[in-house]
């Protein structure tokens, strides 16, 4: 059984490894200059891969919250709680990158367009999350809070970027690039989108891993005090 | 399902009591409601102008921030002398406690509102009868206790409970927040019902949303 997950986390690393050279060649070497935002626009081959794999980990930690509060296995609130992590750190990253094209391209660092608020109150959403985790001593009821967090926390989502739709209508909507993506673009992208992706797997394999023998060791230790 | 309302109301009628003999929970809301909104109109001047652009951000800061106090309190109260593991011994459904625990939370945050509202409205020179504010005061005080009773059940379990509920309740709440805002300031700027109709159906959808949810959910926050 262990052997079968080394084989495959080293499969994913090789994976991750070659798409993600691929994917800063294609960024930096191969793909145009978009003619009306310069060169900061290549930023965004990063921003749209970070912000798909946090909402990508939010859904994994909303599903398997649901899983955890059904059957129970701790195996399905570790995988909650390390997707939770890897997502704040994507969002975190993509409330950065965001500003840096937002600056020189909008004229501002921050508007409050539905998008960035809501990425936004996601991103103080699963801070409170990993806190209340980390602020509960027992195991089994740290698990049971994250996952009800982590349910109630994902379904805010749409309404909160349905609210903020509607609360700046005066903004005009988010024109990345006027006459849409080309050829050579598009495929950037969608390298750097499966890149991120398999990064955003590993990570969460890993700190998921971490976390199963944080538990051991935790375990052990208790015996061995009795 | 007259018996589920029964006990409801008999849990409600609990914190009504104690509510009645100590007075605590409303009246330290009050008061700290009543310090936002001092404080706030100090923060932003006394010229009309400036007053009636963030007064509506000035009336739900007060209720948000009072709300999480109050829900707060309706929680810590039970932890006192174990009365929460005594309420879980009582041979009903945990959805039933929650709702009884909504009603009491509810019940203070809106007595609270009854009070400063007015105090707030004669600060501004509004006019005194505003049934749409009302209204509106009514929905989003509901959406405020669905979420914030829940995670007050929360918040007490863990290690730093006065300062988790606001950082649990507050990204949450956003919506409610959000439309309130915008709905009172319709309000006050006497704009027609069809302007403000959109904003009080996300205060609506949010709250069945939220008090479906956490109906469901409440049983796993107090279970052991």
């Amino acid at each position: 059984m262990k052997g079968k997950h080394v084989l495959r986390d080293n499969v994913l690393l090789g994976l991750g490894l070659a798409l993600m050279i691929a994917a800063l060649y294609m960024v930096f070497v191969y793909v145009p200059t978009e003619k009306h935002t310069g060169i900061v626009q290549r930023i965004f081959y990063f921003h749209v891969p970070l912000a798909w794999s946090s909402f990508l980990a939010f859904f994994v930690t909303f599903i398997f919250s649901i899983l955890y509060l059904w059957k129970r296995a701790t195996k399905w609130d570790t995988i909650a709680h390390a997707s939770a992590e890897v997502g704040v750190v994507f969002t975190t990253l993509v409330l950065i990158t965001g500003p840096i094209w937002a600056k020189p391209v909008w004229g501002v660092w921050w508007t409050w367009d539905a998008r960035l608020t809501t990425s936004l109150v996601l991103w103080l959403t699963y801070i409170a999350y990993l806190l209340v985790r980390s602020y509960v001593t027992e195991p089994a009821r740290g698990a049971r809070f994250g996952a009800v967090i982590g349910i109630v926390g994902f379904i805010d989502v749409p309404i909160v970027f349905l609210t903020v739709n509607l609360w700046r209508t005066q903004h005009p909507t988010t024109i990345i690039f006027e006459g849409g993506l080309t050829t050579p673009m598009l495929m950037t992208l969608l390298v750097c989108v499966a890149a991120f992706t398999v990064l955003y797997v590993l990570l969460t394999i890993q700190s998921a891993n971490l976390k199963s023998v944080e538990a051991d060791i935790k375990q052990l230790k208790s015996t061995q005090a009795e | 399902m007259n018996k589920v309302f029964t006990k409801i109301l008999a849990i409600f009628w609990k914190d009504i009591l104690a509510e009645f003999r100590t007075k605590e929970i409303v009246t330290s809301v009050l008061v700290f409601a009543l310090l936002v909104l001092v404080i706030f109109s100090f923060a932003f001047g006394t010229r009309a102008d400036a007053m009636e652009l963030v007064a509506p951000g000035i009336l739900w800061t007060a209720l948000t921030f009072g709300g999480v106090l109050g829900f707060n309190r309706v929680f810590i109260m039970e932890k006192e002398n174990s009365r929460l593991e005594g309420l879980m011994l009582c041979p009903v459904d945990r959805a039933v406690i929650y709702w009884g625990k909504l009603a009491g939370s509810f019940t203070f945050i809106l007595a609270v509102a009854v009070v400063i509202t007015p105090i707030f409205l004669v600060l501004l020179n509004l006019p005194l009868f505003l049934p749409r504010l009302a209204l509106i005061i009514v929905l989003a005080t509901l959406g405020f206790a669905a979420v914030g009773t829940l995670f007050s059940a929360v918040a007490i379990n863990t290690r730093a409970r006065d300062i988790m509920l606001p950082i649990l309740f507050l990204p949450i709440a956003v919506p409610v927040i959000v439309a309130a805002v915008k709905a009172t300031a319709l309000v006050i700027a006497g704009r027609p019902w069809g302007d403000m109709l959109v904003w009080l159906q996300i205060i609506i959808v949010f709250d069945i949303i939220y008090l479906v949810i956490a109906t469901l959910v409440f049983e796993f926050v107090v279970e052991e």
